[in-house]
């Protein structure tokens, strides 16, 4: 047939045409010099925008981590029996134009509710809400989730700057760079504006609320490790995904120490899913001893603990995270363990902050909250505090004052 | 196969596709105008009939549905995924899928963005390195799906896993950004009223409406759609219309991605991820009234079902519906707006026309047993 | 292919034998080694061969008795997803059924001990339900299952993580997660049999006891050709419903075996749907119907999870890894597409219209919707 006879020089043409695109796109890169925005904020959350796409692409920063490194030691101020109130001293914004009686209404641009993290944070923040609406301070708060896209997010934004009659906006950015310009449009507004969790390259807001960030959590769980480990230990190092920069900032500072300290430590995508988890660190026993294991989350956590225990092998020494799961498993197994906190109450701080901005009390320009990982010796503390909540649930989520405590967080009631 | 086939199935000069003389004078013909105005009509009935409830819904939050605003923010969403859906759109005719949009829009932007850095000046160039990358990721598509008969729904899944991998291997977080004019572009409108992005989706529309009605190679597209081997047999040669469509499908996801790249300013490897393109572009077109097997449909159809998308996110937004229930929401009212056409088509046939398979067996792969 | 596929098309085929079926056993062997059906056997041996060589430890059989209890799971998914795919139609929404079954093991079961029997039972309900509705709303609704079964994965993924609010409350009690993560032990050679490849092997068995059944023979014609199957009395409906209920009630399987081996998240199970039709189509299965072997399925998803593994013994960065699975599944597809034609080529006779092309049948008037030109 006349089309078997052209069959074979196809194929092969298009296999050629498989490999031109590859090298096609790996020819780019060394062109792809970007400058990016110039506007990088001191803020620890924004990555450096204007890297060339390599193999290595470079999220360690020497000053952010000096910094970081620093502010796990500084002084908060503020009672630390409200840590989510509490700050690092530091440049402060004065908010007397701001000053107004009466209740207010929230406009809230959330990223997404999309893991436990986020889910507990939220659910905090909903009852924060209604604490302040008892007060009279906050009317309403209108929200809009923009399930981890950022064109929805922009969307929300502007939305709620032609549409939404909002005296304030509260604004957790999906990513850094891309929310940068929404960010200012609402600045624009002259209404105060507060942005949370990752930060954006642009300083207009009145306040940017976040816990002292990646490069802390790096450096507590590596020194940890490194601490309980023998130089030429295996470290198997467990991550979510790649390119979000409150991510990618705790394995830049993580795998710096590593190296300098003689781990050896090998890094793998697992999107969270325990099934990958599981399955990644039983072929790496299956490979050979491993002696620890790191985790830019602990979502998950279980699995890898698990996979030692089916494997006969002996428990590593491990960091998670503050997630019940984690710290359940952390106690039944006895192994050596730290769980570090990405502050989860930090979800409270925002709308505590505008009560501040309406009060015409000054807020901190870049609000740093505490962020201080759970020891061996904390935990008990913690389960016994947070006993009867779900498995997905954060210990330090900082909301056993409000209202509600503790059946809507048990019962996990996400509005 | 079938026994069936056997007694139809004279050894002529093309043995392998033997069957389907009673068809080849329809299939090979383009869509005729009546029927698709009709199903089109129905399409925008569904659309009234939605926009309807949300102006109830959200005038009982206290808001107009028709303000500046929200009309501002309904056909921006529209925007995106519309010029996605309509390149979707010319797949699907041509009896493929195009799984791999989201990864093509990511590369995209970072390809654009990377190139602009910042400056006017590059805009050109950047826009053109964009597309033409995105042409050549098409093209591969159209070759494996039109040379060697791999189904488009493999081959677009694999070449969006290939995509993928690079973009995570090479880019890791965003990258470049783009010129100040293009940024403007994004912002840029009618009126305040209809967005720039807005006017782009409509001429697109326009031209590819244009191409299926009153070209040859829209015609092709709808033959080798309804029927691969009928087409071929009919003297069209089947592979150029496949690799165009895949061609265009991927241009247009470029396009969509420089629109994305002007509202966030910098390119991002995961930006078409997060938009679930993928899935929602085939399920737009597919609400528009598009045949999933191919060979029967339009673009206007497809604006329609990606309106009814934006209409629908839209009113759940205004509502503070959770995010949760939104998915629910969404699967619920794809599948039942599919069933009222699929339920239609069905029933306004004659009753000899009647039975038949709402399947998906794109002719691509298995259509040409050569 | 093998004796298993070529039986129900050469009973098709009208007094004709297949080439297939023809011949001593071992000539069929190898004749069917060259189809994709008995390439993905190939594929597997030269995978394992090369994550043994990279890694000696794996061939050891207690390594090895785990790795099959591991991929048991997506296995089995991939077995189910078969039947669908076998049938001519996709089922994407098996993610979302894993995810709820997981969901609904950790939070209905809890710590109590009593309940992990009414809990299967529910949970078997909820797969068979889920399945009807796919396949009611395909065959009568006449919507594309592409299209049922994407509005499904949406809509369970939506409802489960509203009803539970994103989280599970914990993991079940360990008696019910022994399913998946336990398994006889002390069993010479081997150390231990984990249950999974027990169930893996049943569900296999059963499944090519299946495709031989009267059962079998239809849904493959059916994914053939429809038209053709209901004028020889079929009742396709019927028959592409219980396709569709066999991958709910797989994907409900899968999700059993994996709280045991992973533990109550919501995640579980993502992506399942689109790994297990990468591994049917590793495993030469036709999409839109009519041809491939169900064990090959199988093969498919140990393939798939061969490659997983000996990507990570070679320490290729985890970034690269969907790159080699998009090139492997391409290769492995265009590879079949010809090896499909070949394996057909000496019955030109019996050489034929795909379904896309359901051909002059006797009722010559029959361009459906699916081929409609309008």
């Amino acid at each position: 047939m006349r089309r078997q006879i052209h069959r074979a020089p196809i194929a092969v043409a298009t296999a050629l045409l498989l490999g031109v695109f590859a090298t096609a796109c790996s020819t780019e890169d060394p062109t792809d010099g970007g400058t990016g925005s110039d506007e990088t904020t001191e803020s620890s959350e924004s990555p450096d925008a204007s890297e060339s796409p390599t193999e290595e692409v470079e999220w360690f920063d020497q000053a952010v981590y000096d910094e970081q490194f620093d502010q796990r030691s500084a002084t908060f101020e503020g009672d630390s029996e409200t840590p989510y109130l509490q700050y690092i001293d530091g440049e402060m914004t004065d908010t007397s134009e701001f000053k107004s009686d009466g209740a207010k209404k929230a406009c809230f641009a959330n990223a997404s509710i999309s893991n436990p993290w986020r889910q507990t944070g939220w659910i905090t923040m909903n009852q924060q809400l209604k604490a302040l609406q008892d007060d009279g301070v906050i009317s309403e708060m209108e929200t809009r989730d923009a399930g981890d896209d950022d064109n929805t997010q922009i969307a929300d934004i502007d939305y709620f700057i032609s549409e939404g009659n909002c005296d304030a906006f509260i604004i957790s950015p999906n990513s850094t760079a891309a929310m940068t310009d929404a960010v200012e449009r609402a600045c624009e507004t002259g209404k105060p504006v507060v942005v949370f969790d990752r930060g954006v390259q642009t300083d207009c807001a009145t306040s940017f609320i976040h816990p002292i960030g990646g490069f802390a959590w790096g450096i507590d769980t590596a020194e940890f490790l490194i601490d309980n480990l023998e130089e030429g230990d295996k470290v198997v190092a467990l991550r979510i995904l790649p390119g979000v920069d409150v991510l990618e900032q705790r394995w830049a500072g993580a795998e710096k120490l590593f190296e300098e300290n003689g781990i050896e430590a090998v890094d793998y995508f697992t999107g969270a899913d325990p099934t990958e988890i599981k399955k990644i660190v039983t072929d790496e026993l299956a490979k050979g001893d491993v002696q620890g294991i790191w985790m830019d989350a602990g979502d998950g956590a279980v699995a890898a603990i698990e996979a030692f225990e089916d494997a006969g092998a002996d428990y590593p020494v491990m960091t998670g995270e503050d997630e019940m799961t984690f710290l359940r498993k952390w106690e039944e197994t006895g192994l050596t363990g730290l769980a570090p906190v990405y502050s989860n109450f930090q979800w409270r701080t925002p709308l505590l902050a505008l009560e501040k901005i309406f009060a015409g009390e000054e807020v901190p320009k870049e609000w740093v909250l505490p962020q201080t990982p759970i020891t061996e010796d904390e935990r008990a503390d913690f389960l016994e505090a947070n006993d009867g909540m779900p498995d997905g649930h954060y210990a330090k989520f900082g909301g056993e004052d409000l209202p509600g405590y503790p059946e809507v967080w048990q019962e996990r009631q996400i509005p | 196969m079938s026994a069936t086939t056997d007694h139809t199935s004279p050894s002529a000069a093309e043995p392998r596709e033997p069957r389907d003389s009673v068809r080849r004078r329809r299939a090979a013909r383009p869509a005729g105008a009546a029927r698709r105005l009709d199903s089109t009509g129905l399409i925008y009935l569904v659309l009234v009939g939605v926009i309807a409830i949300s102006v109830v819904l959200t005038g009982m939050e206290g808001r107009n549905f028709f303000s500046q605003g929200n009309i501002w923010a309904v056909l921006t969403a529209m925007s995106v995924l519309g010029l996605i859906a309509i390149g979707q759109t010319l797949v699907i005719l041509v009896g493929s899928l195009d799984l791999s949009v989201p990864y093509v829009v990511s590369l995209a932007t970072v390809i654009a963005a990377g190139g602009m850095k910042g400056l006017d000046a590059n805009i050109a160039a950047a826009t053109f390195n964009a597309l033409a990358l995105c042409a050549l990721v098409g093209l591969v598509m159209g070759l494996l799906v039109s040379l060697l008969h791999v189904h488009g729904f493999i081959a677009s899944l694999g070449i969006g896993l290939v995509v993928s991998g690079y973009l995570g291997t090479n880019y890791q977080g965003s990258h470049g950004s783009a010129a100040p004019g293009l940024r403007l572009l994004g912002r840029s409108g009618i009126a305040g009223v209809i967005p720039t992005a807005f006017v782009i989706l409509l001429v697109s529309a326009l031209l590819v409406t244009l191409l299926l009605r009153y070209t040859r190679l829209g015609h092709h597209l709808y033959a080798i759609g309804g029927n691969q081997s009928v087409a071929r047999m009919s003297g069209v040669r089947t592979a150029l219309p496949v690799i165009t469509a895949h061609v265009l499908c991927s241009v247009f996801a470029g396009i969509a991605a420089l629109l994305l790249l002007s509202r966030t300013g910098v390119g991002s490897p995961t930006i078409g991820s997060q938009g679930r393109y993928d899935l929602l572009s085939i399920a737009a077109v597919v609400l528009g009234g598009t045949l999933l097997a191919g060979g029967k449909g339009s673009v206007i159809g497809t604006i329609g079902g990606v309106a009814i998308f934006a209409v629908l996110d839209n009113v759940m937004g205004v509502m503070q519906v959770n995010p949760f229930l939104k998915d629910f929401v969404r699967g619920f009212v794809i599948v039942l707006a599919v069933a009222v056409y699929a339920r239609r088509s069905v029933v306004r046939r004659p009753p000899r026309f009647g039975a038949s398979r709402p399947v998906l067996p794109v002719p691509s792969s298995k259509g040409d047993p050569a | 292919m093998s004796a298993a596929t070529s039986t129900p098309s050469g009973s098709a085929t009208a007094g004709r034998t297949l080439p297939l079926s023809e011949g001593s056993l071992l000539q069929r062997l190898l004749r069917g080694a060259i189809t994709p059906g008995g390439a993905v056997f190939i594929l597997l041996a030269v995978l394992f061969v090369a994550v043994v060589w990279v890694n000696p430890s794996f061939g050891e059989p207690p390594q090895l008795i785990r790795f099959i209890g591991r991929t048991a799971p997506i296995a089995i998914a991939a077995m189910g997803q078969y039947y669908v795919i076998v049938s001519g139609e996709f089922d994407l929404s098996m993610g979302a059924v894993i995810a709820t079954q997981v969901v609904i093991a950790g939070n209905y079961i809890g710590q109590d001990e009593s309940r992990v029997l009414p809990a299967l039972a529910l949970m078997l309900l909820i797969g068979a339900a889920v399945g009807v509705v796919n396949g009611l709303a395909t065959t009568l609704l006449r919507v594309p299952s592409f299209i049922v079964t994407l509005g499904t994965m949406l809509a369970l993924g939506g409802l489960v993580r509203y009803l539970t609010g994103g989280a599970a409350t914990g993991n079940p009690v360990d008696s019910f997660r022994q399913i998946g993560r336990g398994g006889i032990e002390d069993v010479p050679v081997l150390d231990v049999l984990p249950y999974p490849v027990i169930i893996l092997a049943v569900v296999a068995v059963a499944s090519v006891l299946l495709m031989r059944s009267p059962f079998g023979r239809t849904l493959i014609a059916a994914g053939d050709n429809p038209d053709a199957a209901g004028l020889a009395g079929a009742h396709v409906w019927w028959v592409k419903t219980r396709a569709f209920m066999l991958s709910s009630l797989s994907a409900t399987v899968a999700g059993i075996l994996l709280v045991g081996y992973a533990g109550v998240h919501p995640s579980v199970g993502s992506g399942y749907e689109f790994q297990a039709i990468t591994a049917v189509v590793l495993g030469g299965v036709v999409l839109g119907g009519g041809r491939g072997w169900v064990l090959s399925a199988a093969a498919g998803a140990f393939a798939l999870e061969l490659l997983f593994s000996f990507l990570n013994f070679q320490e290729v960065e985890s970034t690269w890894r969907p790159t080699v699975q998009g090139l492997i599944i391409i290769l492995a597809v265009a590879a079949g597409a010809r090896a499909w034609s070949y394996g057909r080529r000496p019955s030109r006779t019996a050489e034929s219209a795909p379904p896309a092309a359901p051909a002059a049948s006797p009722t010559p008037a029959r361009p459906g919707t699916e081929t409609g030109e309008n």
